[in-house]
């Protein structure tokens, strides 16, 4: 099929598809006029049974924490794939040590990226941790979290060189950090199973003030181990990119 | 439906609705045109960058939705992840088209 | 303003998929394929946005607040880091595919295969 037939299929569905929408939206209620219950509902008993003052963390961990866990895993799933589909192929260091012989010629790092990047690793670092900790007080989360987390590494790798990151963050330690992760979101879930309770109930207490970072029980607890995997994930991921992208002018030194 | 909600809380940075209203449009108006120029612009670092900014115009459209949690996510993803992502592909790619 | 929001969605999801149709780079295609994911994250938000209604964290306002939905939130929030990490399996898979047949137009990685 050339890329003109295709054009004119695409369009074609497209008009169909287009069709079909118009037809649901005349259904819809209009823009702001949210006619729902469960939106007003959560919104009101939330704070009285966790208290959490963050009403989408507390969603997100805790009336709905079983889908949390599969978004999870399939965050899990995607580093382990990458670290898969990239891994060192048979024949494949002696064919670029021979094809790419030159080294390739790129200007070095300038010295304001460096200090930049050095100078704002450690803040990033803690507001990282800071995210990863506050998910029932404020707007942050194990999510948001852990990718600042991520960030900070990835500062290192700009301000110095990729040896820098790989000795920082050595494969071992981040594989068991995002298996610490992972298996800790599980584990929370199956101890309250263990309790006699359903899987995933917040069974800590839940603390007296709300919205402090040592209350809502089991969120706080779920966030913190969020945030471990998604930085281990993204560390991982970002650093088997590096080694692809900087395998071969190692191999031609 | 519902009837449109009058203003339910007067905080120091609160706007009326017509002024909210008028912020969603524009917003959304910038969106859409910066989905199509990522789409049209060739594959290239330029690409990264303009994928960047619509990046940060999406974290400014998901606040005035009023979801801070969702623009810190689209934040981090957006400056961070993807283009450091991108951007090594291209540069695996590109060597060995040379 | 009832339905502009949703009609620009509509706008993003095309354009999303018309880069994908007539794409010639695979990693142009992968872009494009994150506008279309971006489409979805909008949808969700103005499906759950109510009108004059702040945002839904009760340390500062009172609790009977008028807020919007945070069900579509917390999905939203997941879904922007998890469709990165896919992304990132994506590229992995475009970065193995350059290497074993030497070009990543989608129109001759079909026929190479034979």
């Amino acid at each position: 099929m050339t890329a003109r037939q295709r054009l004119w299929a695409f369009l074609t569905g497209m008009a169909g598809l287009a069709a079909f929408y118009l037809w649901g939206l005349a259904g819809l209620p209009g823009f702001g006029a949210y006619p729902g219950p469960y939106g007003d509902i959560i919104n009101r008993i939330a704070l009285a049974q966790t208290n959490a003052t963050g009403v989408v963390s507390a969603v997100n961990f805790d009336y709905r924490g079983f889908d949390t866990v599969g978004e999870e895993f399939i965050l899990f799933a995607a580093a382990t794939g990458v670290a898969t589909v990239l891994r060192h192929l048979r024949g494949e260091r002696e064919r670029a040590a021979r094809d790419e012989a030159l080294g390739v010629n790129a200007p070095p790092t300038s010295e304001a990226v460096r200090m930049t990047a050095l100078i704002l690793a450690g803040p990033v670092l803690v507001l990282g941790w800071f995210l990863a900790s506050h998910a029932q007080t404020s707007p942050s989360g194990g999510f948001q979290g852990g990718v600042v987390l991520a960030t900070a590494f990835i500062l290192v790798y700009l301000a110095g060189q990729f040896l820098a990151l790989r000795r920082i963050s050595p494969v071992d330690i981040t594989d068991a950090v995002e298996a610490v992760g992972a298996g800790g979101f599980a584990a929370v879930g199956i101890a309250a199973v263990g309790m006699g309770l359903a899987y995933l109930t917040n069974f800590l207490p839940l603390g007296t003030i709300p919205g402090a970072v040592s209350s809502s029980g089991t969120i706080a607890l779920i966030s913190f181990f969020v945030g471990l995997e998604v930085g281990a994930a993204f560390i991982l991921i970002v650093s088997e990119l590096l080694e692809q992208t900087l395998l071969l002018r190692e191999e031609s030194r | 439906m519902n009837p449109a909600r009058v203003l339910a809380v007067v905080t120091p940075y609160t706007v009326t609705p017509g002024l909210m209203d008028a912020l969603q449009v524009t917003v959304l108006v910038l969106v859409a045109a910066g989905a199509t120029a990522v789409v049209l612009t060739r594959v290239s670092a330029r690409q990264v960058i303009a994928l960047s900014v619509y990046g940060l115009l999406l974290a400014v459209l998901f606040l005035t939705f009023q979801a801070p949690d969702v623009t810190l996510s689209e934040l981090t993803v957006g400056a961070v992840a993807l283009p450091i992502l991108l951007l090594l592909t291209l540069a695996k790619v590109r060597r060995r088209e040379k | 303003m009832q339905v502009f929001p949703f009609v620009v969605v509509a706008w993003i999801l095309g354009v999303g998929l018309y880069g994908i149709v007539t794409s010639r780079h695979l990693v142009h295609l992968i872009v494009c394929l994150i506008i279309v994911q971006s489409s979805t994250y909008v949808l969700l938000l103005g499906v759950g946005y109510v009108t004059g209604a702040v945002a839904p964290y009760f340390f500062d306002v009172p609790v009977h607040t008028p807020a919007v939905d945070p069900v579509v939130q917390a999905l939203a929030l997941t879904d922007v880091v998890v469709e990165a990490a896919v992304t990132a399996l994506l590229l992995a898979l475009a970065v193995q595919a350059h290497k074993r047949f030497g070009t990543l137009d989608p129109n001759e990685l079909v026929q190479l295969r034979g």
